[in-house]
């Protein structure tokens, strides 16, 4: 007889959820109230994102393989628990990724082709967090959960009136998105007893994909990671990944309690990752083709066209407007990655201090020079 | 002026930042009701409340990782590492996000979290209490290093740290602690990366920071009774290092010997040495010599004095110079 921690490790364990693997609408007394606004045209617009950051994915990796990108981070089959959770966002509210939030950033209106910047070694950023509350991604696992953490200690500090302006800002929160493999570094383990500590307004989520590379999630976890909130002294939520209703409405419950003082809040995004972990990985040498085909049904993107086609909400016409759409986002974007310009060495020295620094001084210096003593060097540095 | 020792000094620093910048803010295990395992930060969180003085969980990298997102919030966070031996779980977040962060984003953000870190030996305790970890830090670009060795540079280059937009590691040096002196609280004590010459002489320049100053002005009074005429510069900055009044000051004397209680191999002693000769060879009238720790772990305290810099090896070192 099983344990109950072998029978949630095997997924036995029941997920929060609002559309099954068939499709079908399915009710949930307790999330069902954060989706009632959401119409046939929201439902549409979902079904857009995920299909417009898997088109993305797809144009993305063949740029890899094409050797105009250094690595690319697949996130197909996670696209419902990017775009359910991102969607449930305010703009006020801060959101650190890991490196394979593609489908959130895009819910933050960063621009595709920006994320591209980093894979295409033009910079380690890529884009502006500030504009859109979206921080950069964070290769070192883990380690922007900590971030998040004392982003949201902020906040708190802020509502306590350090920050007058800010103050107006009241009930901001903040999103940490971490992968099941990161789950077992100490920094979430850390992130999670200050947050609780704290009372920060912090959402942790997870995206359960199963895999770490090549480690599966029964070598990580012996129980679900859901579970683990109870030992910090907060809520953890168990959602259908593959839901992006349930997604959607899991993450505005848990913002919801977060933004109101009561606490951080850990949802564990049950999916899985369809294709590698990077572009430098062979999933073939670790995994069956059994188990990717035991989760092709339940592939987010099918079931909410199911849904979306048999509850009469939408037609051939939108999917064919939807994919055509996409085909010319991924035109653009593949466009757009061949004009970042070379980034240049000597503007690097610029950004390592705020403040003069004389070794970056007489470095920069003594580079310039070397530059300039070739006679061929027409750039200032870009040779 | 007013008299103080270097651990009041410290703690009037912080309580002057928490005053005039109400985003400074202080984090660390035990700093509040405890006043921190040296005192530091005695009665801060009774007058600063425990918003702003925070007795964090037992975490060293949950301390330096919420301070980085505290910092991006806006706010300038102040952790206290218990020792120096304890910093290494927060390594990670120290060296790959703090250090990395303004760069990363291309110059658009400003990571302004200062970590206060009591460091070096002399103090008899026992395994990970009385390391000397400073270059490991200084070889990562992105970080500041300063250490202060009189009361003075205690009360205000913790301020001109908290005020800094960089990240600064306030190397404390924790035996003198209790080393009186004379504080200027109007007068600021001047650039925290710049060194000073605080003992003049003309025939070799002892460079020493930190817990080492006090040694090298010993050791210098000593020489001078053999008659000679030492000069001791306090590098105060270890990360930048000032060259210049380092170099101006070889290229007077002639002779430098570097000393610090981190070992000698791979230390900032190494780095010192190497700029001094390629900027000032043909002053030089002898090597440059290190006086420094051993490459060991720090030994247990019965034999720590055998193993730090002294005055005795600063003499035995000056004598070789003087062979040249």
């Amino acid at each position: 007889m099983a344990t109950s921690a072998e029978a949630a490790v095997a997924g036995e364990e029941q997920l929060l959820q609002l559309l099954d693997e068939n499709g079908q609408r399915t009710e949930h007394a307790r999330l069902a109230a954060y989706v009632e606004d959401v119409d046939a045209e929201a439902l549409r617009g979902m079904y857009r994102d995920m299909a417009l950051t898997r088109r993305f994915d797809v144009e993305a990796t063949a740029l890899q393989r094409q050797g105009q990108l250094a690595l690319w981070v697949p996130c197909r089959g996670q696209e419902a628990a990017q775009i359910g959770s991102g969607l449930a966002t305010r703009a006020g509210d801060y959101i650190f990724p890991t490196y394979r939030e593609h489908g959130v950033a895009w819910t933050r209106q960063v621009d595709f082709a920006e994320m591209l910047r980093i894979f295409r070694g033009v910079s380690n950023g890529g884009w502006d967090p500030r504009e859109n509350n979206f921080h950069m991604y964070t290769m070192v696992l883990a380690a922007q959960t900590l971030h998040a953490t004392g982003y949201a200690m902020g906040i708190n500090q802020d509502q306590r009136g350090w920050d007058a302006e800010r103050r107006a800002a009241d009930g901001d929160a903040v999103v940490a998105y971490f992968g099941d493999g990161a789950s077992s570094e100490g920094d979430v383990h850390e992130s999670m007893v200050f947050a609780a500590s704290f009372d920060a307004p912090i959402v942790f989520f997870c995206q359960n994909n199963q895999w770490a590379i090549s480690v599966p999630f029964e070598v990580q976890s012996k129980v679900p990671l859901a579970s683990r909130a109870a030992g910090y002294g907060f809520e953890g939520l168990r959602v259908d990944g593959n839901d992006v209703l349930a997604c959607l409405a899991a993450t505005r419950y848990a913002l919801d309690k977060a933004r109101s003082g009561r606490g951080p809040v850990l949802i564990e995004a049950v999916t899985y990752r369809m294709s590698a972990h990077t572009t430098a990985d062979d999933p073939t040498k670790y995994r069956l083709s059994t188990e990717e085909e035991s989760w092709a049904p339940k592939d987010p993107l099918t079931r909410l066209e199911t849904y979306l086609r048999q509850s009469g909400q939408a037609d051939d016409a939108f999917f064919e407007q939807v994919a055509a759409d996409a085909d010319e986002m991924a035109a653009g974007v593949r466009a757009k990655a061949f004009t970042f310009p070379d980034p240049v060495l000597a503007d690097s020295f610029n950004n390592v201090y705020a403040e003069a620094h004389p070794l970056i001084r007489e470095e920069s210096e003594w580079f310039r020079q070397y530059e300039a003593g070739f006679a061929d060097n027409q750039t200032g540095g870009a040779r | 002026m007013t008299t103080m020792t270097i651990a009041k000094a410290i703690n009037a620093g912080l309580r002057r930042s928490l005053e005039e910048n109400p985003k400074s803010l202080l984090i660390g295990e035990d700093i509040g009701r405890l006043g921190g395992v040296y005192r530091i930060t005695d009665g801060l969180q009774a007058d600063f409340g425990a918003d702003r003085v925070i007795d964090s969980p037992l975490a060293e990298s949950g301390i330096i990782g919420t301070c980085i997102g505290m910092a991006l919030r806006g706010y300038r966070p102040v952790a206290e590492i218990q020792f120096d031996g304890f910093v290494f779980p927060g390594y990670n977040q120290i060296t790959t996000q703090l250090a990395k962060m303004r760069a990363r984003s291309e110059g658009r953000l400003t990571v302004p979290v200062v970590i206060r870190i009591p460091y070096g030996g002399g103090i008899g305790s026992v395994e990970h209490h009385s390391e000397s970890p400073e270059a490991l830090f200084a070889h990562t670009a992105g970080l500041r290093i300063i250490t202060p060795s009189n009361a003075q540079d205690a009360y205000w280059m913790t301020q001109q740290a908290i005020e800094c937009d960089d990240p600064v590691i306030v190397f404390e040096p924790k035996r003198r602690y209790w080393l009186k002196g004379e504080v200027d609280t109007e007068r600021p004590a001047g650039d925290p990366f710049q060194a000073q010459v605080v003992r003049e002489g003309h025939q070799a320049t002892i460079v020493a920071f930190g817990p080492m100053v006090p040694v090298a002005l010993a050791a210098a009074d000593a020489a001078e009774e053999d008659g000679y005429s030492i000069e001791v510069v306090d590098l105060r900055s270890i990360s930048p290092i000032d060259f210049d009044t380092v170099v101006a000051s070889v290229e007077k004397t002639g002779r430098l010997i570097v000393t610090h209680e981190a070992p000698t191999f791979g230390g900032i002693g190494g780095e010192i040495a190497s700029r001094v000769s390629e900027r000032a060879f043909l002053s030089l009238e002898a090597p440059v010599l290190r006086v420094g720790g051993f490459h060991m772990p720090y030994p247990v305290a019965k034999v720590e004095e055998d193993y730090l810099p002294d005055i005795d090896k600063l003499l035995e070192a000056l004598d070789r110079l003087f062979t040249y």
